[in-house]
C-alpha cells in the first residue's frame, strides 16, 4: 500500500478494501514514528486529520467521491490552513494558527482529500537544503546525513520515505524541483498563474508557484487536477479553462523533440549526474523521441538577477512581520522602533535577514535603476531564450540540480554556494515557465539524481505525459528508502 | 505658470508680506495634494465595507489586516472614479498605468507598505479653473494638475484610553483615495482655497466623493514657498499637513507663507520639512526635516498587473459623466441670462444646481425669479435647518406654484414671502427630500395658503379706487407737497395705500390709480 500510486489508493478506497481512516491512521502512525528522525512535518494533528477522514468515508460512502477523496495529503507549512498551526518554518509565525484556508487548501478540502500534517521547510520557503527552518533541519531519508534540498524539504522526504502518499509543494527557484530530485520524487512547479497564490504566504510574488509533489508524474496530474484553477482573489490568477492533466499520459512520445541546452551540460554538472541524465535522455531515444542541441545563452545570469529580484521582493512582503497584530512579539522592548527591531531580530532566522537586507539594499534609492530595473530586463531576456529554444524543440530537458544531496551543514556556511545549487531551475521561475524534476536514477553515496523537464507556458499535460511514458519503462519513482521501513 | 486674466502673477500687496522693506515684494507659491477618499461601497483591494463609523476593527478582512498569505485585488470602481475625474479636468488617462509599493513601517499600515502608484498614475495632467476675488475682482485662473493616482489609506492609531499603549484600528486602511496633485500654480491662500473649494465642488459634482471634510474624506496638503517677485525660482517649499476645512487652508498658508518671510528678511534660510497645522495656536510646526525623510523604496506591486483601460472603458464613463460645472455655468449665462455671479452661484454645488434646474424647468420664462428664489429664500431656510438642497423638503413644483403666483399678480413678491414661510412650515411637519417625494401628492399647497389666508393681491380697480380716494382724502398735505415737486411723498401715499390693503395691493396698479387720482 505505501508504494500504491493515488488512482490505486483511490480504488481501494472505492471498493471499500480500505476506509479512509485506516489509511489516514496508517500514514499518521508512518508519520508519528518517522518524524523523530526526519523531521518532516512541523505539525501533526491526528484529530482533526481523523475527523477529516470519518467525513471523506462518507462521502465515499454515498457514492460520491472525488478522485482524491479520502486519501492523506501534507500540505507544506506555507499555505494557510485554519485552525492549524501555520508556521511558514519561522519563529516569526511560530505562534500562528491560521484564521482562514488558502485556496490551495480549499481546493484539497472541497475534493475530500484528508490534511495529515503540516510539511517543514526552509524558513520562509527561502533555502535549499531545509537547514533555515526554524523547527531544525529535515533529513534525507535515502541518506540521514544529507539533506533534502529545499525549500519544500518537508514535503519532498515525507513522501519519499511515504509518510504521505503526496504533498503540496511550493516553489520560487527550485523549491519543488530541487528537493524532489535530492529526495528521488516527482514534482512539478506549474506555469506562473496556474496555481492560486491566495493564503500562500509569499516570499517573491512574482515567481512564486504552488505544485504538487508525488511520487509519479500520473500523481501529480490527479494532484494539479486539484489545484489548478482560476481565483478571483489572486490578481495573478490566470482565466482559463479547466484541463484533465491526466488526459495525454498514455499518448506515444514518438517524434517528441527533446531540447537539451548546452549550457546546462556543462563542467559545473557532478559526473554522477550527468550520466544519469544521459541515461534517462537514452531512455527517451528508445521511446521514439529525438534530441536536438539548444542554447539558453543568458543561463549564468539566472542566479544573480534572481538574487536581486527575488529578495527585492522579499524584502516588502515580509514587511508585514512587524509584531503588530499576529506572530512573534519580542518580550521586551523600549518603544515602537525598538519594538520593530527586536521582534524582528528575534523572530526572522540568518538567511531571512540576508535577503531582507539584499532586497532593501537593491530597492533603495541610487541602487534601484542599477540593480532592480536591470534584473528587470536581464529576466525578459531570459525568458526570450526560451521561446527562442521551444521553436526547435517540443520540451526541455537536462539536470535538476547539479549535485545529488549534499551533506548536512556542507553550504550552510557558504549562501553563494547555497545558491548555485539552483542554477539550473531558476530560469524557469523567471521566465514563468512550467518545469518538472522526476527521478532517474542514482549518483554519489546512493543519492538519488532527478531530470527536469520544462515545457512551454501551459504544456503541464504534455510534461505530464513526457514523464509518466518515462515512468512506465523505468522503476526509480518506485524506489523506497529502506531507512524508512518501519 | 498657469493663465491668468485679470491681475498681474498674483503679486501680494497685502503689507503682511513685507515686514520691512516696502520696496521688497514676496510672492508666495502654493501646490496642492488632495486626498479624496472614492465613495465606492468597498474597499479598494479588499471586499470590506468602507462604511464610516463602525466599532474599530469591524470593518477589517484578513486582506485589511495583511494577514500572512493575503493578495489585493483591485476594485474597478476606485478605477472608474479615477477615470471620472481624469475625464472632467481633460487629463490623459494613463494605459497601463501602475501600482507601486511605498515601503514604511507603521503600525496602522497593516502591510509595511502601502499601495500606491508612483510612475505611470491613472490621471496624468488636466486643469481646474478657478475664481477668486483678487483686489475685490472676480478673477479666473486655471490651476494646472501634475497627476492624480489611486492608492489605499492607512489604520489609524489610537493614542487615548489604552494606558500608554496604542490601539490600532484598521476599518480605514484600504480605503480607496484618490491623491490630485497640482502644479505650483497658486499665488496665494485665497485662490489656495479657491482651487480647494472648486475641486471638492467638482468631486461632489461628479460623484466620486463625499467631500464630507469632518470625516477625513477631503483632505488637504499645501506645498508652500516664497520668492521675490518677479522671480522665476522656486523657493525651498515646506509641505503643511492635515488641512482638514478651507478655513485652516488658508490660516496654514498665510501663517507658513509669514513665517518663510521673516526667516528670509532676517538673513535666514528655509528648511525643507512637512509641517503639521496646529489650529488651536493657529501655526504650523515641524513635523520632520528633508534630512530625516525615508527612502520607501517604491517598486512595482507584483500582485498586481499592469492596469489596462480601454478605450471603450473611457467611453462608457464618459457617457455616464453628468454636465460638468463650468459647462452648466456657462449655459445658464448663456441660454438662462443670469449673471456670471448667479450662474456660478447656482453651479456650486451639484445640488442647487439640479434644484435651480428644476424649478427653472418649470418656469422657463423668467429664470432670474427662479434663481432669485433658490438663491434666496430656499438657500437661508436649508442654511437655517443646516441642511442641503438634496435634502429640500419642499418641491420645486411647490415653489413653480408660488413663484406663477407672483407672476399673475395674484400676490405681490412681499405676500410671496409670507405664504412661502408657511408652505415651509407645512412641508416641514412631514420632511421628506424633494426627489423621494411623490408628486402626485404635490397639492398645490401655495394656492391653499393664499386662499385659506385670504392673501389673494387686491387687483380690483373699483376697489384700489376707492382706497386711493380714501388716501388722497385723508393726506391732503402729502398731496399738496408731491404736487410741489417732492417725489418721495408719492411713495408715502403708495405706501398708505398698501398699509390699508395690508399688503395684498398690487403695488403697480396702485401708482398708477395714484398718478391718475392727483393729477385730476
Amino acid at each position: 500500500m505505501l508504494n500504491s500510486s493515488l488512482k490505486q489508493l483511490s480504488a481501494l478506497l472505492a471498493t471499500k478494501k480500505i476506509s479512509s481512516v485506516e489509511l489516514t491512521v496508517e500514514f499518521l502512525k508512518r508519520s508519528r514514528a518517522l518524524n523523530s528522525d526526519y523531521n518532516a512535518f512541523i505539525t501533526l494533528d491526528e484529530e482533526t486529520s481523523l475527523a477529516q477522514a470519518r467525513a471523506a468515508d462518507t462521502i465515499v460512502a454515498s457514492g460520491e467521491a472525488q478522485p482524491l477523496t479520502g486519501i492523506p495529503i501534507a500540505q507544506k507549512d506555507i499555505f494557510c490552513t485554519r485552525g492549524w498551526l501555520t508556521t511558514c518554518g519561522s519563529r516569526m509565525l511560530s505562534n500562528f494558527i491560521s484564521p482562514y484556508d488558502a485556496c490551495v487548501v480549499e481546493r484539497f478540502n472541497s475534493a475530500g482529500a484528508v490534511n495529515i500534517g503540516k510539511t517543514n521547510m526552509d524558513e520562509f520557503a527561502m533555502g535549499s537544503s531545509n537547514e533555515t527552518s526554524f523547527y531544525g533541519p529535515v533529513k534525507n531519508p535515502w541518506d540521514t546525513s544529507a539533506v533534502p534540498g529545499g525549500s519544500s524539504g518537508g514535503s519532498a522526504c515525507a513522501v519519499a520515505a511515504r509518510m504521505a502518499p503526496a504533498a503540496t509543494g511550493t516553489d520560487t527557484g527550485g523549491s519543488i524541483r530541487q528537493p524532489a530530485a535530492l529526495c528521488g520524487i516527482s514534482g512539478l512547479k506549474p506555469t506562473y498563474g496556474l496555481v492560486s497564490r491566495y493564503g500562500m504566504i509569499a516570499f517573491a510574488s512574482s515567481l512564486d508557484q504552488g505544485g504538487p509533489m508525488a511520487k509519479s508524474a500520473e500523481d501529480l496530474a490527479l494532484m494539479l487536477n486539484v489545484m489548478a484553477g482560476f481565483d478571483t482573489r489572486d490578481s495573478t490568477s490566470l482565466q482559463r479553462e479547466p484541463e484533465d492533466y491526466t488526459r495525454d499520459l498514455e499518448k506515444p512520445l514518438e517524434g517528441l523533440r527533446i531540447g537539451l541546452p548546452k549550457e546546462y551540460f556543462v563542467k559545473e554538472i557532478n559526473d554522477d549526474v550527468a550520466l544519469a541524465v544521459e541515461a534517462a535522455i537514452a531512455e527517451y531515444r528508445k521511446l521514439g523521441a529525438k534530441t536536438v542541441e539548444v542554447s539558453l545563452p543568458n543561463t549564468r545570469l539566472s542566479v544573480p538577477v534572481y538574487y536581486v529580484l527575488a529578495p527585492a521582493e522579499a524584502s516588502s512582503n515580509l514587511s508585514r512581520f512587524d509584531g503588530v497584530r499576529y506572530g512573534y512579539r519580542a518580550p521586551e522592548y523600549a518603544d515602537l522602533n525598538d519594538m520593530y527591531q527586536k521582534s524582528r531580530a528575534q523572530g526572522f532566522g540568518a538567511e531571512v535577514k540576508r535577503r531582507i537586507l539584499i532586497g532593501t539594499y537593491v530597492l533603495s534609492h541610487g541602487y534601484y535603476d542599477a540593480y532592480y530595473i536591470q534584473a528587470q530586463k536581464l529576466r525578459r531576456l531570459m525568458a526570450l531564450d526560451f521561446t527562442e529554444a521551444f521553436k526547435l524543440c517540443d520540451i526541455i530537458m537536462g539536470p535538476t540540480s547539479p549535485t545529488v544531496a549534499f551533506d548536512l551543514g556542507e553550504k550552510s556556511s557558504d549562501p553563494v554556494q547555497m545558491y548555485l545549487s539552483d542554477a539550473y531551475t531558476i530560469a524557469v521561475n523567471l521566465a514563468g515557465l512550467p518545469a518538472m524534476s522526476i527521478p532517474a536514477g542514482f549518483g554519489k553515496n546512493n543519492r538519488p539524481v532527478g531530470l527536469q523537464i520544462i515545457g512551454n507556458y501551459f504544456a503541464e499535460a504534455q510534461m505530464l505525459k513526457v514523464a509518466h511514458q518515462y515512468q512506465q519503462i523505468t522503476d526509480w519513482h518506485i524506489r523506497m528508502p529502506t531507512s524508512a521501513a518501519l | 505658470m498657469g493663465s491668468e486674466d485679470c491681475f498681474s502673477l498674483g503679486t501680494v500687496r497685502s503689507n503682511l508680506y513685507h515686514r520691512k522693506d516696502f520696496a521688497m515684494q514676496w510672492e508666495i507659491v502654493i501646490g496642492l495634494e488632495v486626498h479624496a477618499q472614492l465613495s465606492t461601497q468597498s474597499k479598494i483591494f479588499s471586499g470590506a465595507s468602507t462604511a464610516f463609523g463602525a466599532a474599530p476593527n469591524a470593518e477589517a478582512c484578513p486582506v485589511d489586516l495583511a494577514l500572512p498569505g493575503v493578495l489585493p485585488v483591485l476594485n474597478r470602481g476606485a478605477v472608474e472614479r479615477a477615470i471620472k475625474l481624469g475625464l472632467a479636468v481633460g487629463a490623459k488617462i494613463n494605459s497601463p498605468s501602475v501600482f507601486a509599493r511605498k515601503n514604511y513601517f507603521y503600525p496602522d499600515l497593516p502591510k509595511g507598505y502601502q499601495i500606491s502608484q508612483y510612475e505611470l498614475p491613472v490621471v496624468e495632467g488636466g486643469v481646474v479653473r478657478i475664481r477668486s476675488a483678487q483686489d475685490g475682482k472676480e478673477c479666473e485662473k486655471t490651476i494646472r494638475l501634475t497627476r492624480a493616482h489611486l492608492e489605499e489609506d492607512a489604520g489609524k492609531s489610537l493614542h487615548e484610553d489604552f494606558h500608554g499603549m496604542t490601539g490600532i484600528d484598521l476599518n480605514r486602511a484600504g480605503t480607496p483615495l484618490l491623491e490630485i496633485v497640482s502644479e505650483p500654480d497658486m499665488r496665494s491662500s485665497a485662490e489656495a482655497v479657491a482651487y480647494a473649494k472648486t475641486l471638492h465642488s467638482l468631486v461632489r459634482w461628479i460623484g466620486i466623493c463625499d467631500g464630507n471634510m469632518q470625516e477625513g474624506s477631503f483632505r488637504c496638503d499645501a506645498n508652500v514657498s516664497v520668492r521675490h517677485q518677479g522671480s522665476d525660482r522656486l523657493g525651498t517649499r515646506c509641505e503643511i499637513k492635515n488641512l482638514n476645512s478651507f478655513r485652516f487652508l488658508e490660516k496654514a498658508i498665510e501663517y507658513e507663507a509669514r513665517r518663510q518671510i521673516e526667516i528670509l528678511e532676517d538673513g535666514g534660510t528655509i528648511q525643507q520639512q512637512t509641517r503639521l497645522y496646529d489650529p488651536e495656536k493657529g501655526e504650523t510646526r515641524a513635523m520632520r526635516s528633508k534630512e530625516d525623510a525615508q527612502d520607501y523604496r517604491y517598486f512595482p506591486d507584483p500582485d498586481l498587473l499592469p492596469l489596462e483601460i480601454s478605450e471603450d472603458w473611457i467611453a462608457e464613463v464618459r457617457s455616464r459623466l453628468p454636465e460638468l460645472p463650468e459647462e452648466m455655468r456657462i449655459r445658464f449665462e448663456r441660454d438662462h441670462e443670469l449673471s456670471a455671479y448667479d450662474a456660478s452661484a447656482l453651479t456650486a454645488d451639484r445640488d442647487i444646481a439640479e434644484y435651480y434646474e428644476a424649478v427653472a424647468g418649470k418656469l422657463p420664462f423668467d429664470h432670474k425669479l427662479c434663481a432669485n428664489w433658490v438663491m434666496g429664500d430656499i438657500s437661508a431656510y436649508l442654511n437655517d435647518e443646516d441642511t442641503s438642497f438634496d435634502n429640500c423638503p419642499l418641491s420645486p413644483a411647490q415653489l413653480v406654484q408660488l413663484l406663477v403666483r407672483i407672476k399673475d399678480g395674484t400676490i405681490s413678491g412681499k405676500i410671496a414671502k409670507e405664504v412661502f414661510r408657511q408652505m415651509w412650515i407645512k412641508v416641514r411637519e412631514q420632511p421628506v427630500a424633494w426627489k423621494d417625494r411623490d408628486s402626485k401628492r404635490d397639492e398645490n399647497l401655495a394656492d391653499q395658503i393664499i386662499e385659506s389666508q385670504g392673501l389673494k393681491q387686491i387687483s380690483d380697480s373699483g376697489e384700489l379706487e376707492k382706497l386711493v380716494n380714501e388716501v388722497i382724502a385723508a393726506n391732503s398735505r402729502s398731496v399738496e407737497e408731491f404736487r410741489s415737486g417732492k417725489e418721495k411723498a408719492f411713495n408715502a401715499l403708495v405706501g398708505q395705500v398698501m398699509k390699508a390693503a395690508r399688503g395684498k395691493a398690487n403695488p403697480s396698479q396702485v401708482n398708477e390709480i395714484m398718478r391718475k387720482k392727483i393729477a385730476e
